[in-house]
């Protein structure tokens, strides 16, 4: 499934046009993108929420030529499921 | 950030209504958790993609009393970050 294809999807369900659904869910993705950028977390009850960790710098290898590297501390961006999508997922009630 | 936060601002920029954006963010959100459950992966350019992975049986143990526990094989659903994104919060 690809963006459009959810966008025609909505749009058919909403009555809201196609052209006005797929300007939302581009902002609906820039929000979550800059509140990322930002290291805001964003929590979409019932979905899921997304977060940054913090990665402490650590030195690593080349596996090629063996050398020690420095990998920098850096920040990642990660997606924790929601309770009741992952109870959905397999079949189990989500009261 | 929140979802109300979410609607709020686009409401705002768009001049749609509160109401017609917060149905299209509802439906957007229960459409991929209804693709999921489906077995189906939706790929975001930009973004990154939701799928669905299969998490094999395994034995596990009871903490308390040491006892080997099955645990059976379940769905998760899984998101991995676009490399574009991964990069901008990286450098942010």
């Amino acid at each position: 499934m690809t963006k459009a294809e959810l966008v025609e999807m909505i749009a058919g369900v909403t009555g809201v046009s196609k052209k006005d659904t797929a300007v939302i869910v581009n902002m609906i993705l820039e929000n979550i993108s800059r509140a990322l950028e930002s290291s805001d977390k964003v929590e979409l009850r019932g979905f899921g929420s997304f977060k940054v960790k913090s990665r402490r710098s650590r030195t690593a290898r080349n596996p090629r030529s063996g050398d020690s590297v420095m990998v920098p501390a850096k920040l990642v961006p990660y997606f924790k499921a929601s309770n009741e999508l992952k109870a959905r997922l397999n079949g189990e009630p989500t009261g | 950030m929140t979802k109300a936060d979410i609607v709020e601002d686009i409401a705002q920029r768009t001049g749609l209504t509160k109401k017609e954006v917060s149905e299209t963010v509802d439906l957007f959100l229960s459409q991929i958790s209804d693709l999921l459950v489906e077995g189906k992966h939706l790929e975001i350019r930009g973004f990154g993609t939701f799928k669905v992975k299969e998490r094999k049986e395994r034995m596990a143990r009871n903490p308390r009393t040491g006892d080997a526990v099955p645990v059976p094989s379940r769905r998760v659903p899984i998101f991995k970050v676009s490399k574009m994104l991964k990069d901008k919060v990286a450098l942010s």
